[in-house]
């Protein structure tokens, strides 16, 4: 659509290079690197995806407007997983305040009723406010 | 009175004949109309799967359905009127007639496309009858797991399959929809002298382009657990069930938007031509459909408050919920503020698009209940829900579709239809919708949860109600099918323009030849320029 010509050779290259990729995914697959494990092979596979996406599917040479339809993709990707993992991670967080434990529960009768009349002292100056 | 037979003129209709003129058509109009068909037909089935389920609740220990017949009749309902119906209705019949048309446009950037997307549609309907002929599915529209996943014996996966081919279709419109938007707009139609109708499709597109595949992917990793038992979705493989539901609401949030975005570009069309106004402040209308397309991507977590999700994360999908409003809210005043001072006549489409801008901001409100955290915990899994959602797609697409429909049937078929008809149905559907499902705001808030055979006695009078509208909303659906049928032999004659309606699509014969045009129009006004030719009205 850009009437740009690509040569063959820069194909036959982008060829080798994914299969480069493959060989390298295969390889690392039998070294233990840890936690690095993940990372290398989607390393890999990223960099693959981008030669696809740039010359196999002529994104390189497009216009504007096709580059940003492709950005526009990953960026929903990225709102998709980053608000999906804001619940994994903030799942935990729930707060633990003071008074709710069970050790509360033995000084309870005490606490409860010096609680109470700060709360209604509280209240008082925010309801006069109001009014 | 019998009319004559247009045959004034060559069109899209009498150009040829015969059943493969039809399969293997690549004229927009004719998909438009096989889409108007299938969905109808699609309508009818879930209809009736409705019309079972509200037999069943007149009476609180109903008789007329086992509870494992009743949940597939619910699943059944949902399945085929979100994904066979309310989806596709508005962009794959209007929007697939009218969209080259209001463009100046010979006809979609991929017409082949369009072609295929009916054929995918077709296999994907197809599937999901052969499903319930065979057993039927008993998950709901929503496919949970671990329910779908581990429990369930019944068809899940053939209305996976089924849910997944028609998300293609969908994803074919779009395309086709975003490029001939941006590719083959007539000379001087510029961005900004776009009809409303066309940015609200250009809105939709984008949803289905970038949403659907999610759902695909999600249908997939279903599959892969119900049958591989990978660890995807079941704790005990290491999955989360939470998952499921952040990736199929990442797509059914928007998918809402799918439904009532076209809704909304078929209303501005309607109020603008029948208040003889140019629409108020059209930059914002427009751009809000982009915002609600945009902003719907981001408030998914709404539909999980109760489930376990992070507190944290509801308080923000909460704040987005309120967010989405707006845009929503500046269409209904903007419709509003066309209407003052505009030359109202009240013609059935117009009936049409009063009512969804009453029902839709009914079914908005009332969103904003479920969008807070605290009213949700009790709200949540009631009847509020269920009417809450029906005011939106039912009060808000479905009127708007029937507007839309009853506004271009002359252009479509070259026909009028009984006027005094078209407006005794708009107002019994109006009557009958509101007494299927103001009662269930009622139900709800009392505590009757949905998706339940049977209910307490207290709750009787209200289900009641709730099917007597039922039936008068039938009726209604049933009024103008049998008029616009009648009409296309019967009907008077339409002429191009029988509206005095602004828009490329009225400025040619009605039905359109093939090409649409006889040349390609060229541009020099903005949308809506009703104020020039009629006296100033502000």
């Amino acid at each position: 659509m850009s009437g740009h010509v690509v040569p063959v050779r820069t194909y036959v290259l982008i060829f080798l290079a994914l299969m480069v990729g493959t060989a390298l995914t295969v390889g690392a697959a039998f070294v233990d690197l840890g936690r690095l494990n993940t990372v290398v092979a989607l390393a890999i596979a990223v960099c693959k995806m981008l030669l696809v996406i740039l010359f196999f599917m002529h994104v390189r040479h497009s216009s504007q407007l096709m580059k940003i339809v492709v950005a526009s993709g990953f960026l929903w990707l990225v709102i998709l997983i980053s608000i999906t993992v804001s619940d994994y991670l903030t799942r935990s967080w729930i707060p633990d305040p003071e008074g709710w434990g069970p050790s509360t529960a033995i000084t309870l009768p005490s606490q409860q009723s010096s609680t109470a009349k700060t709360a209604v002292v509280a209240e008082a100056p925010a309801s006069a406010a109001a009014q | 009175m019998h009319y004559p037979r247009i045959e004034s003129h060559v069109h899209y209709l009498n150009v040829n004949y015969g059943i493969r003129s039809w399969l293997f058509t690549t004229d927009h109009k004719r998909i438009g109309l096989l889409y108007l068909a299938s969905v109808t037909f699609m309508f009818l089935v879930g209809g009736l799967a409705a019309v079972l389920m509200r037999l069943q609740l007149v009476e609180p220990q109903g008789t007329l359905l086992e509870p494992d017949t009743f949940n597939k009749m619910f699943s059944t309902h949902g399945i085929v009127m979100i994904f066979f119906f309310l989806i596709p209705a508005i962009p794959a019949v209007l929007g697939n007639f009218l969209v080259p048309m209001m463009i100046g446009a010979r006809d979609l950037a991929f017409p082949r496309i369009n072609l295929l997307s009916w054929y995918v549609y077709l296999v994907g309907a197809i599937l999901t009858l052969i499903a319930i002929l065979n057993g039927g599915v008993d998950t709901g529209w929503t496919f949970y797991t671990p329910y779908s996943s581990t429990y369930s014996n019944s068809n899940v996966l053939l209305v996976g399959i089924a849910a997944f081919i028609t998300g293609f279709s969908s994803i074919l419109t779009g395309l086709n929809f975003i490029v001939t938007i941006h590719k083959m707009r007539a000379p001087g139609l510029t961005w900004s002298r776009l009809p409303l109708f066309i940015w609200a499709h250009y809105a939709t597109s984008l949803i289905m382009l970038l949403g659907t595949p999610v759902l695909a992917i999600t249908l997939v990793l279903l599959a892969l657990e119900r049958i591989l038992h990978a660890g995807i979705f079941d704790p005990k493989l290491g999955g989360d069930p939470l998952l499921f539901q952040h990736l199929f609401w990442f797509y059914s949030h928007p998918a809402v938007y799918i439904m009532i975005l076209p809704a909304m570009g078929v209303v501005s069309e309607l109020i603008t031509c029948f208040s003889r106004k140019r629409i108020f402040g059209y930059k914002v209308v427009a751009f809000s459909s982009l915002a609600i397309a945009v902003l719907g991507f981001l408030v998914w977590g709404h539909h999980m408050f109760v489930t376990g999700q992070s507190v944290y994360a509801g308080l923000i999908f909460s704040a987005l919920s309120f967010l989405v409003a707006i845009p929503s809210a500046i269409k209904v005043f903007n419709w509003t503020a066309t209407l003052y001072k505009g030359s109202i006549s009240h013609d059935a489409p117009m009936l049409y698009a009063l009512g969804f801008i009453g029902l839709f901001t009914m079914g908005g409100l009332t969103g904003l209940f479920l969008a807070s955290l605290a009213t949700d915990v009790h709200l949540n899994g009631t009847y509020f829900i269920v009417a809450h959602f029906h005011y939106i797609m039912v009060g808000g697409t479905i009127m708007a579709y029937l507007g839309g429909i009853h506004f271009w049937w002359p252009k479509i078929s070259g026909r009028l239809y009984p006027d005094k008809w078209a407006r005794f149905a708009a107002l019994v559907i109006f009557i009958g919708f509101n007494l299927t499902f103001f009662p269930q705001f009622l139900l709800g808030y009392l505590g009757m949860p949905r998706r339940y055979a049977f209910y307490p006695q207290e709750f009787q009078v209200l289900n009641v109600l709730s099917s007597a509208g039922a039936s008068v909303l039938g009726v209604g659906y049933a009024i103008p099918l049998i008029y616009l049928i009648w009409s296309l032999r019967y009907g008077p004659p339409a002429g191009p323009n029988p509206w005095g309606a602004k828009g490329l699509e009225w400025q040619t014969p009605s039905p359109p030849p093939t090409e649409n045009f006889e040349e390609t129009p060229i541009v020099t006004e903005e949308a809506y320029a009703y104020a020039s030719e009629d006296h100033e009205l502000v």
